[in-house]
C-alpha cells in the first residue's frame, strides 16, 4: 500500500484583523503534534542538499530526525553545534532561498519546513528551562574585542568563547542585539527571544558592555593597548540613505532605520508608558519594496494608521522582500503601489509632509542587479495624498566608528574591505564581517561570516600570521 | 549604570549634575556631548558637556527642565543613577587663535559655550562673552565665564541683572562700536542662534553655533536630527553639532523641533501628575 503523503504543515497564526492591533508575534510556532508531523516528511536523504543551503551548515535531518523521535532538547542541541541562535534563524532565515530551496521533497511538491522546526526547538529547549552551556575549551589566556552586537558579532563571539578566548563584546546603543533589537520589529522577532540568546551568550561568558561607542568613547588602538589580542568589527549597515529629492526634510518623513529605531528599541507603540514618542498619521507611505519597508508598513498599520502604503518603483515581481513578508502584508491589508516613484514632497504651512509628487514608471532592460531598470514615464506626474512616510530605500555603512582608524581601508561604497573568507583587513589584527564588509544582507549570512571570521581570527593568534 | 556623584540647583529649574562616566571623562572635547537615558523605559536625548575631570573620571552635565525627561532628571539626586551616558558624541570644536572670538551663551546654552570660552582662551585669543537670561534669578556660570574672559557682558530680558535686551542687542553694540571680532560662538536656544546670525551676516563675521535637533541614537543611525547647511543635509549629530551659522536653515531647525510638541506636553503633564500624587 502506498504511504499516504503527509502536507507541509501550516504554522498557526494570528488573524490578520486581530494582529493589525498589536505588536504580538504574527507566527505562534508549531505545536509537539505537528512538530513531530512535519518532521516526518524529511526523506534523511544520505546526501543531504538542505545542509549545503545553509550558510553555516547545520545538521538538519540529524535534527529532524530527532524530533521525529519526539527529542526536542536533542534536537535543539544538535543544531547549537553549528548556530548559538536558532530561534531567531529560525524566525528570520529566508529558508526558502536557502536550506528549504534545496529540499528534495520541494521538487515536486512543498520542502519540509525547516525553519519552522527550527524555531519549533529553541523555543521548545527555552520553555523547559533546559539551556544548557556548550563545552568551553580551557582558557588560551588571550582577549578579544568584538564591536558591534548583531548577528556577525554575537555569532564570532560565541565561536571564540567556546574556543577559549576571553571575549568582550562593545555595543553602543543600551542593549545588545544590533538590527535583531533596533530593525526587526515585536511582531516577527519578540525582543524577549533576542534577549534570551544573549543571556545564553553571557551564561557562556562572554562579557557584554552596552552604551561603549567604540571609536568615540574608545579607540581600536586603545583596545590594542588594553591587551587584546584581535578586534572585530560586526558594525552593521547603519547609515540611512534618503532620496535626496526636495521636501524630505518635511516633519512626518522618516528613515526606516529612525522610524523602527523609534518602535522597536525604544517601544514608542508604548507611549507615554516609555518616553519616546513617534508620529504616525492616517495615510501612511513607505518608499521601497525590501524587507525594512515590510517591517515599516506593517508596524505603521500598528501604530494606527488607517492606510499604509507602499511605494514600489518596480513590479511586485522585482520586490527584493520576501514572499512570505509580503503575503503577511497583504493579509494585513497594505495597499501595494508598484511602477510609481517619489519626485518631490510637499509640505503644509506647518512644514508637515501632506503629499508627494508621483511618477510613473516602466520596466526597460536588466540592469546590474539583474533586475529590469525602472524608466520614469514623462508627463505622467500626479499627486499622492499622504501624513506621514518612511523612507526604506536601503542602509549604507556607518562611517563614524571608523573615522579615526584610517589604514582599515574601505571600498568606494564605503564598505570595509576585508577579505571575503577570513575577515582580514589592511589593519593588522582587526577583522570585519557581516553587513559592513558585504553591504546589506541576512541575518544567517552576517552569522556565516562571524563564524568564518572567528576561525581566523583564532588562527591568528595561534600562529601570529597575518 | 552611571552614577550621580553631585548635584546642584543652580536656579530655577537649572541643575548640574557630576557624573561618573571614566571613559566618557577621558575622551572628551568641548562641543561634544552626551546622549542620555534615565531608566529602562526613558527616552534618548542629547545632552552637552559643560565640564570634565579626568583625573575624577567625572563628566558635568548642567540641564534645564524643560519636558519630562529633563524634570525627571531634576528630580533625582547625589546617590542616583543614570541607566545610560553614551558619548562623547558630535565633532569636537574647533579651538584655534583666532584673534578676538566673541563666545555667546543663551540660557543653559551658557553651559555649553563655557568649557569653548575656555579653550578658546588657552588657545590665546582675546575672548569677549556676552551670556543673556530671561531674568536675573536663572543666571548660571557667570563667576566662571568671567574667569575666562577678557571681558563679560550678561544681559536679562528684563533688565533686572546687567543690560536690558537680548544677547544680539550687545553684540550689535560691540560691533557698532567698531571692535574688530574674527569669530562670534553662539551657542542657545535656535531662534536666538538665528538673530544673532543675522546680526553677523552683513558684517561677514564667521559665527559657529550648535544645533540642538532632536536625536534617537545620536551615532548617524536614525536620521532624526537631520538638518539643512548651505542646503545640504547633515546630521547634527554626527557631522555636528557644529556649523556655520550663516549656511543653517533655521527655519526648517524651528519647525523640526516641534515635531513632538503634543505628545512632549502629553508626557510632561502626565509625569507632573504622578509627581503630584507621589
Amino acid at each position: 500500500m502506498k504511504k499516504e503523503k503527509i502536507p507541509r504543515q501550516e504554522m498557526p497564526k494570528q488573524k490578520p484583523e486581530e494582529r493589525i492591533k498589536n505588536f504580538n508575534e504574527v507566527a505562534l510556532g508549531y505545536t509537539e503534534e505537528l512538530a513531530i508531523k512535519e518532521a516526518q516528511r524529511c526523506l534523511q536523504c544520505p546526501r543531504p542538499f538542505c545542509v549545503d543551503g545553509c550558510p553555516v551548515n547545520i545538521d538538519i535531518p540529524a535534527f529532524i530526525k530527532l524530533i521525529k523521535e519526539g527529542d526536542f532538547i536533542g534536537a535543539a542541541k544538535k543544531i547549537k553545534e553549528d548556530n548559538v541562535l536558532p530561534a531567531i534563524c529560525g524566525r528570520v532565515c529566508p529558508q526558502e532561498e536557502q536550506c528549504e530551496k534545496k529540499c528534495v521533497i520541494g521538487i515536486k511538491g512543498e520542502p519540509v519546513a525547516i525553519g519552522r522546526l527550527e524555531r519549533f526547538v529553541a523555543d521548545y529547549e527555552a520553555e523547559h528551562g533546559e539551556m544548557e552551556v556548550p563545552e568551553i575549551a580551557e582558557s588560551r589566556g588571550k582577549k578579544v574585542a568584538i564591536v558591534g552586537s548583531g548577528p556577525a558579532g554575537l555569532t564570532c563571539a560565541a565561536d571564540l568563547r567556546r574556543m577559549g578566548y576571553d571575549v568582550t563584546i562593545f555595543e553602543a546603543l543600551h542593549k545588545p542585539g544590533g538590527v535583531l533589537v533596533y530593525g526587526i520589529p515585536e511582531f516577527r522577532l519578540p525582543k524577549k527571544i533576542v534577549e534570551r540568546e544573549v543571556e545564553f551568550l553571557k551564561k557562556m561568558g562572554v562579557d557584554v558592555q552596552v552604551d561603549v561607542v567604540v571609536g568615540k568613547s574608545i579607540s581600536i588602538y586603545e583596545l590594542f593597548e588594553q591587551g587584546y589580542s584581535a578586534v572585530f568589527l560586526g558594525l552593521g549597515a547603519g547609515l540611512p540613505r534618503f532620496m535626496g529629492i526636495p521636501g524630505e526634510n518635511l516633519l512626518g518623513i522618516y528613515s526606516a532605520n529612525e522610524f523602527l529605531t523609534r518602535t522597536n528599541l525604544m517601544k514608542a507603540y508604548l507611549f507615554p508608558e516609555y518616553d519616546t514618542p513617534i508620529a504616525v498619521g492616517e495615510r501612511v507611505a513607505v518608499i521601497g519594496g525590501g524587507n525594512v519597508a515590510m517591517d515599516a508598513v506593517r508596524s505603521a498599520l500598528r501604530h494606527g494608521a488607517k492606510e499604509a502604503h507602499i511605494i514600489y518603483r518596480r513590479a511586485r515581481e522585482q520586490m527584493p522582500a520576501r514572499e512570505e513578508e509580503i503575503e503577511n502584508a497583504e493579509e494585513e491589508g497594505v495597499i501595494f503601489n508598484f511602477l510609481v516613484n517619489p519626485r518631490k514632497f510637499i509640505g503644509d504651512e506647518n512644514g508637515w509632509v501632506k503629499g508627494m509628487e508621483l511618477i510613473k514608471m516602466e520596466l526597460g532592460e536588466p540592469d546590474a542587479s539583474g533586475r529590469r531598470r525602472p524608466i520614469p514615464v514623462p508627463g505622467s506626474e500626479f499627486i499622492f495624498e499622504v501624513d506621514t512616510v518612511i523612507i526604506a530605500i536601503g542602509q549604507g555603512p556607518n562611517p563614524l566608528l571608523l573615522e579615526e582608524t584610517p589604514e582599515i581601508k574601505r571600498n568606494k561604497w564605503g564598505y570595509i574591505d576585508a577579505d571575503m573568507e577570513t575577515g582580514k583587513t589592511s589593519m593588522k589584527g582587526v577583522f570585519a564581517g557581516g553587513d559592513i564588509v558585504t553591504g546589506e544582507a541576512t541575518v544567517i549570512e552576517a552569522m556565516g561570516f562571524g563564524r568564518r571570521a572567528a576561525k581566523a581570527i583564532d588562527e591568528y593568534i595561534r600562529t601570529g600570521e597575518w | 549604570m552611571f552614577k550621580i556623584l553631585e548635584k546642584e540647583v543652580l536656579g530655577p529649574h537649572v541643575n548640574k549634575f557630576i557624573v561618573e562616566a571614566p571613559l566618557i571623562a577621558k575622551k572628551h572635547k568641548p562641543g561634544q556631548f552626551v546622549v542620555l537615558r534615565l531608566h529602562e523605559k526613558g527616552e534618548r536625548i542629547p545632552v552637552t558637556i559643560a565640564e570634565t575631570d579626568r583625573e575624577k573620571g567625572t563628566i558635568t552635565l548642567i540641564v534645564q527642565e524643560v519636558g519630562k525627561t529633563t524634570y525627571e532628571l531634576g528630580d533625582m539626586e547625589a546617590g542616583d543613577s543614570i541607566m545610560d551616558v553614551i558619548g562623547p558624541l558630535g565633532k569636537p570644536a574647533e579651538i584655534e587663535n583666532f584673534g578676538t572670538v566673541v563666545t555667546i551663551g543663551g540660557g543653559v546654552g551658557t553651559a555649553i559655550v563655557y568649557p569653548e570660552t575656555k579653550a578658546f582662551k588657552e588657545a590665546g585669543n582675546y575672548v569677549i562673552s556676552i551670556i543673556g537670561f530671561r531674568n536675573k534669578d536663572l543666571i548660571i556660570l557667570e563667576e566662571e565665564m568671567k574667569k575666562y574672559s577678557d571681558e563679560l557682558y550678561v544681559t536679562t530680558d528684563d533688565g533686572s541683572y546687567g543690560m536690558k535686551g537680548f544677547v544680539s542687542d550687545k553684540l550689535k553694540e560691540l560691533i557698532d562700536s567698531g571692535k574688530k571680532i574674527d569669530l562670534v560662538v553662539a551657542i542657545g536656544p535656535a531662534i536666538m542662534m538665528k538673530v544673532v546670525c543675522d546680526v553677523t551676516r552683513d558684517k561677514n563675521i564667521k559665527t559657529i553655533v550648535s544645533l540642538n535637533s532632536i536625536m534617537v541614537d545620536g551615532t548617524g543611525m536614525c536620521g532624526a536630527c537631520r538638518v539643512e547647511v548651505g542646503g545640504e543635509t547633515k546630521f547634527a549629530c554626527v557631522d555636528g553639532p557644529e556649523f556655520d551659522g550663516h549656511l543653517v536653515n533655521f527655519d526648517l531647525l524651528l519647525k523640526r523641533l516641534a515635531t513632538y510638541r503634543e505628545q512632549e506636553k502629553i508626557a510632561l503633564e502626565r509625569y507632573l501628575k504622578f509627581r503630584g500624587e507621589a
